[in-house]
This record gives C-alpha cells, structure tokens and sequence, in this order.
C-alpha cells in the first residue's frame, strides 16, 4: 500500500518532469537546438502566473489567471527566439548552449527582483483537497497533473504529426536551407515553436508550484527534466513523457528503500545507464542514412 | 607585414615564427616572475588565483576549443584534484607525489567516464558531464571518512626539501610555485598541439568524417583528449584546494562548470591564449563589481548589493560575446592586430562571418 502511494506520488511528480522536457523536446525537434534555460522559463512562468493569480498581487481568477500566464509566458518565448536566439541562427549547437545557460541567469535575476527569493505559495482552488479511494489518499493536485499532462502530449504529438506548423517545424529541423526552399518561413517557425515551448513550460510551472513553494531557484530542477529528456531520446514526445514518470517514481522509492545520498544521484544514474546501453535514448530518433 | 621564410620543417612546426614572438614570450615570463616584488599581496593573491583559473581553463580549451566537444560538469575534474590532493597530503604524502597523482586520478576517471561518454554526440554529452557532476558531488558528501563530507577538508601547506610553500605565510613563494606549474602546463600544451596527437584532436573537431577517412581512431582520439583535459584540470584544482586552504563540496558547486566554461568561450575558443584571457575576465570582474559598487554606494548613495548582479553581468557579458564576437577576446585581438599591421589595406568585410545553415545531426 505505501509502495502504491509512493508510486501515485512519483506519478504526478514525473508528470511534471516530463512537461518540462517536452519543452526541451519542443525546441530540439523544430531548432535541434536544446535550451537550457527551459527550467528557469518553467519558474518564470510559475512566477507570472503567481503574479496574476495570488490575492496580494493581480487577484485574478485562477484559470484565466493560468491562461494569461501562458500566453504572456508565450511571448516571453517568442521574443526571447525574436531577438536573441535567431542572432546566432546556423551557429553550431554549442553556441546556443551557452546563450541559454547565460539567459536562464537573466531569468532569475528578473523573477529575483520582482519576486524576491523568499520562498512563495501560489494560491490554487485545489490546495489540501484529496480523493480517498480505498485507503489510497490522491491529491487534487496530483490528478490535476497526470490529466493535464496527458491532454498536452496527445495534443503536441499531434500537432507535430498533422498540423502543416508542425511539419514545417521538422523539416527545418533537419535542414533549414531544404526547407527554406520549399517555403518554410524557417525564422519564424522557430519563433513560434520557441513560444508554444514557453507556454507549455508555463504549465508545468503552475502544476509544479500547485505541489509546494517557489522560489527563483526551482529552475535547477531542469537538469532532472533534462535526463527525462534523454532517457526518452531527445526528440521524442512520448519519450519525454514516458522517462519523466521513470524519474518521478525511482526518486521518492529510492529515498524510502535505499541508503541516503541514492535518492539524488538516481536520476542520473538511470540517464548515464541508459546512455551507455542505448546511446540515443530508449526511443532512438537517431537513423543510419541509407544510401 | 613580416614574411617568414621556412627552409625547414623544423622551422615549419616550430612554437614560434620567429626570435620577437619567442623574445616577447620570454619577457612576459620574466615579469611575471618578478612581480613578487612591486605588487602588493592582496594583488598577488589575486594574480594567483587567475593564474590557477587559467590552468582549468586550459584544461577546458583542450576539450571544448581543441577536440569540440562540450563539457559542462569539469568543476567534478577541479573536485577530484583537490581532494585528492588534499587526502593524500593529510596521511603524509609529500606534495611532489600528491599533485602529480592528483592530475593522474582525474585524467584516468576522465579517460574512463570518456570511454562511454565519446560515443555520444554534441548535446548528449554535455548532459552526460552534467549529470557526472552531480553524482560526483553526491559521493563526496556519501565519501566522508576520506572527503569530510558536508564539513570539508584542510589542505596542508606545501613544504619541498625544507622550503615553505603556505598561502597565507610565504605568498610568494606559493606564487612562483604556480607560475611554474602553469608555465610548465603551457608549455606541454602549446608542444602537444603541434604534434600528432594535438593535430588529431584538431581534426576530429573540424570533421570526424574526414578523420576517420585519414585513420584516426576517434574513440581512442576523444578519450585522450577527454583524459588529458580532466588532468589539466584536475592539477588546477589541486593548486585551488591549497589557495582556498579550507574547502567543502559547495566550493565546486555548478557555477564553478559554468564559469570555465564563460573562460573558454569569452577567451576564445581553440586558442591557448584564450583560455588566459578569459580567465583574467573572470577573476577580474568581481573585483571590479565590487569596487564600483562600493565607490557608487559612498560617494552618490546608490545602494546596489543585489544578489546574483554579478551573475547577471557575466550573463550579459557572455550573451553579447555569443552573439557579437563569437571567437572571443583573442580573437578580437587578432583582428585588431591584422588591421594595424596591414594599415591602410583593412576593410570592413574582411572578417564578415559567412551566412550558415544547419542540418540535421539525426541523420548518421
């Protein structure tokens, strides 16, 4: 029974994880570019939506508050693409890199100045409230995550399968001068997705913050979405999804059966195994080019 | 403009065009040998910690700008310098073993992290470095009958045959002692990468395609390279542990990964200077933050100890760098020097980067 609990538990946790990385997933897929700063827009927009919702900030209702979040958090992700990232469009990868590691600091010097760092709640309409089915106790909070979670994957793998955005956002992916070419508006499409990235890490900001305080350092918590990231394979959806859920139920069964210090390093123990087994990922978007 | 006649291959791959390059390094050397003696040691303290900055930063260059692949976890390589050094000289080993076998042990767990490490590409393995380091912090702290865990380590002072090499007691015998152990590291760098080996890890970095075309063995190539740059960098922490003397595992925090790397890349990526320059950058702005900041808040009241102000100057300073001069302070400075020496013959488009597309890296 406590073993079932502590695996709902890691559930919604790694539900959260895998929304992060499928900010990551978002962007590597459209610019092949990976943006570390993707944990710290996740804070950012956990910070805006907390601004709008709390009752000593915006006092809005909470999902108009949420809904305004991610849009503005959208337009932070456009503008950041806007007018830093494509300064240094067709620079090789390393170059952005860095750029988003320099520009996640920026980020949390910006929501440390607003915000301060004292840690603060954000004011849910699901706070302390729970299901209690047959003796296992599930948190508003927790269900909120698993279902919202859901609905964004199956939502954005169709997006990439069907919508024309969607594939026009692969084929500059594999090859921005190809699908300039064909007459995809390369720029902008990576404008685009960079925002849809924002407004998705918005999410999982407010999913996140749901479960507990915030404060402008949360955005370490990216390096955890990162080896979700590439336990799924980088570029895959459902990987990302699937490698964040991995992650979220092997910490909390990690820190309850195995000595301390175990529950930290089993992340990365996990991503460094599955990298050395499976180089790419355990759902490769690797090929070998046929000739 | 100078033309070098080269009659020989000796003179072809020599470290130096000719006797005025070697003469201005030499003299460069020779002040910084006897700057003990006009500066002050607050100055000094200084001008040794950037001189063990360049170290590990040199370590880094050899990685990201030499052999082009990323690291982001080479504060774990400081770590593991430093604790070595440090456990090894407190069960009484003499510092002339301890440093040596402090650079070796973070070379060979390089060399072997490598191993598997090399078989990932790009963004993998920096995420690979990254992860590395956290488990490494991790076993620091689980490791504490040999680290001190969360309550830290000593570094005993340096003594070699009878002569005292403290930090804080005999400065500037422990800044010469860096100064050589620098010049030394430098000077096996700068002849690496005019050998062999040096020239195949710049090949690996411009094509891999075209290396393993000319038969070299990458994986073996990258893991040297891998190995080589931990025990550069592992050497540099070891100097770090005895200049900090009383250090913890949050002395190696991921800042520490970040900043060496803002060294390379705001150096100049692929050139030893580089990692000089950089390092100089690094050190050096704090100092001037705070004393800007101290001068602001005395003489016209604004108060600005905002916390993380410094991050986010460097943040700038890195993002304007990317984005503007992406070869870094030396390569500025190469700039500079072309268009003084071919005065009045530069133009503007000379320099212009080249319009460039990417494609995919899925595809193999």
């Amino acid at each position: 029974m406590e073993l079932i609990q502590l695996i709902i538990g890691g559930i919604a946790t790694g539900c959260i994880y895998g929304l992060v990385a499928l900010g990551f997933v978002l962007i590597y897929k459209a610019t092949e570019g990976v943006n570390f700063a993707q944990g710290d827009m996740m804070m950012l927009g956990a910070f805006v939506a907390l601004g709008l919702v709390n009752s000593d900030y915006g006092a809005l209702a909470f999902v108009p508050g949420v809904i305004l979040a991610a849009v503005i958090m959208g337009g932070v992700g456009y503008g950041v693409d806007r007018f830093v990232v494509r300064q240094i469009f067709g620079q090789p990868h390393f170059a952005l890199v860095i750029l988003t590691i320099a520009m996640g600091f920026v980020f949390r010097f910006v929501a440390g100045a607003i915000w301060g760092f004292t840690p603060l709640v954000l004011e849910t309409p699901f706070a302390g409230k729970v299901f209690n089915v047959g003796g296992l106790i599930i948190g508003y909070e927790d269900l909120t995550a698993i279902i919202v979670t859901a609905l964004l994957t199956l939502s954005l793998w169709a997006f990439f399968q069907f919508t024309k955005l969607g594939l026009a956002a692969q084929a500059s992916s594999q090859n921005q001068m190809a699908a300039y070419i064909v007459g995809v508006p390369v720029h902008r499409v990576n404008s685009m997705i960079w925002a849809l990235s924002g407004a998705v890490s918005t999410i999982a900001g407010v999913l996140y913050a749901s479960k507990g305080a915030i404060d402008p350092n949360i955005g370490l918590l990216g390096i955890k979405a990162f080896a979700a990231a590439v336990i799924g394979g980088f570029g895959s959806l459902p990987g990302a999804l699937l490698g964040g859920i991995l992650i979220g139920v092997v910490e909390p069964v990690a820190a309850r059966y195995l000595p301390v210090g175990f529950s930290q390093m089993s992340p990365y123990i996990i991503m460094l195994v599955v990298l050395v087994t499976r180089p790419n990922g355990l759902f490769a978007q690797i090929y070998a080019k046929k000739v | 403009m100078k033309v070098i006649f080269k009659t020989s291959y000796d003179n072809d791959i020599d470290l130096h065009e000719d006797w005025w390059a070697r003469g201005k390094i030499i003299l460069l050397v020779a002040v910084m040998a006897i700057l003990p003696f006009f500066a002050g040691e607050y100055y000094l303290a200084e001008i040794t910690n950037t001189l063990i900055w360049s170290l590990a930063g040199m370590g880094l260059m050899l990685l990201v700008g030499h052999t082009g692949q990323a690291s982001l976890g080479h504060a774990a390589f400081l770590a593991i310098g430093a604790y070595t050094d440090a456990a090894l000289m407190n069960i009484g080993v003499p510092w002339v073993i301890a440093f040596p076998l402090a650079g070796i042990a973070a070379g060979v767990f390089g060399a072997i992290v490598a191993i598997p490490a090399v078989r990932m590409s790009g963004i993998y393995l920096a995420i690979a470095t990254l992860a590395l380091f956290v488990i490494v912090e991790e076993m620091i702290i689980v490791a504490e009958p040999i680290t001190g865990g969360v309550g830290g380590i000593f570094a005993p002072s340096i003594t070699i045959l009878g002569v005292d090499f403290d930090r804080y007691a005999s400065l500037n015998n422990f800044y010469w002692l860096c100064l050589a152990v620098v010049v030394g590291v430098t000077w096996m760098y700068a002849n690496l990468m005019r050998s062999p080996t040096g020239r195949s890890f710049l090949a690996v970095r411009d094509s891999e395609v075209s290396a393993r075309a000319l038969g070299i063995n990458i994986t073996r190539t990258r893991s040297l390279a891998f190995g080589l740059s931990c025990a550069m960098t592992g050497l540099a922490g070891a100097l770090m542990g005895h200049y900090i003397t009383f250090f913890n595992y949050e002395l190696f925090s991921v800042f520490i990964s970040i900043n060496l790397l803002l060294v390379v890349t705001i150096g100049g990526l692929g050139f030893i200077q580089g990692a000089f320059f950089g390092a100089i950058l690094i050190t050096a702005v704090p100092q001037v933050i705070s004393i800007l900041r101290d001068a602001l808040n005395a003489n016209l009241g604004i108060d600005l100890s905002m916390p993380g102000l410094d991050t986010l100057i460097f943040s700038i300073i890195l993002v304007t760098f990317i984005i503007y001069e992406p070869t870094g302070l030396y390569g500025r400075w190469l700039k500079i020097r072309a268009w003084f020496q071919l005065f009045p013959l530069a133009r503007r488009d000379m320099f212009r980067r080249q319009k460039t597309y990417l494609k995919t890296e899925r595809m193999k």
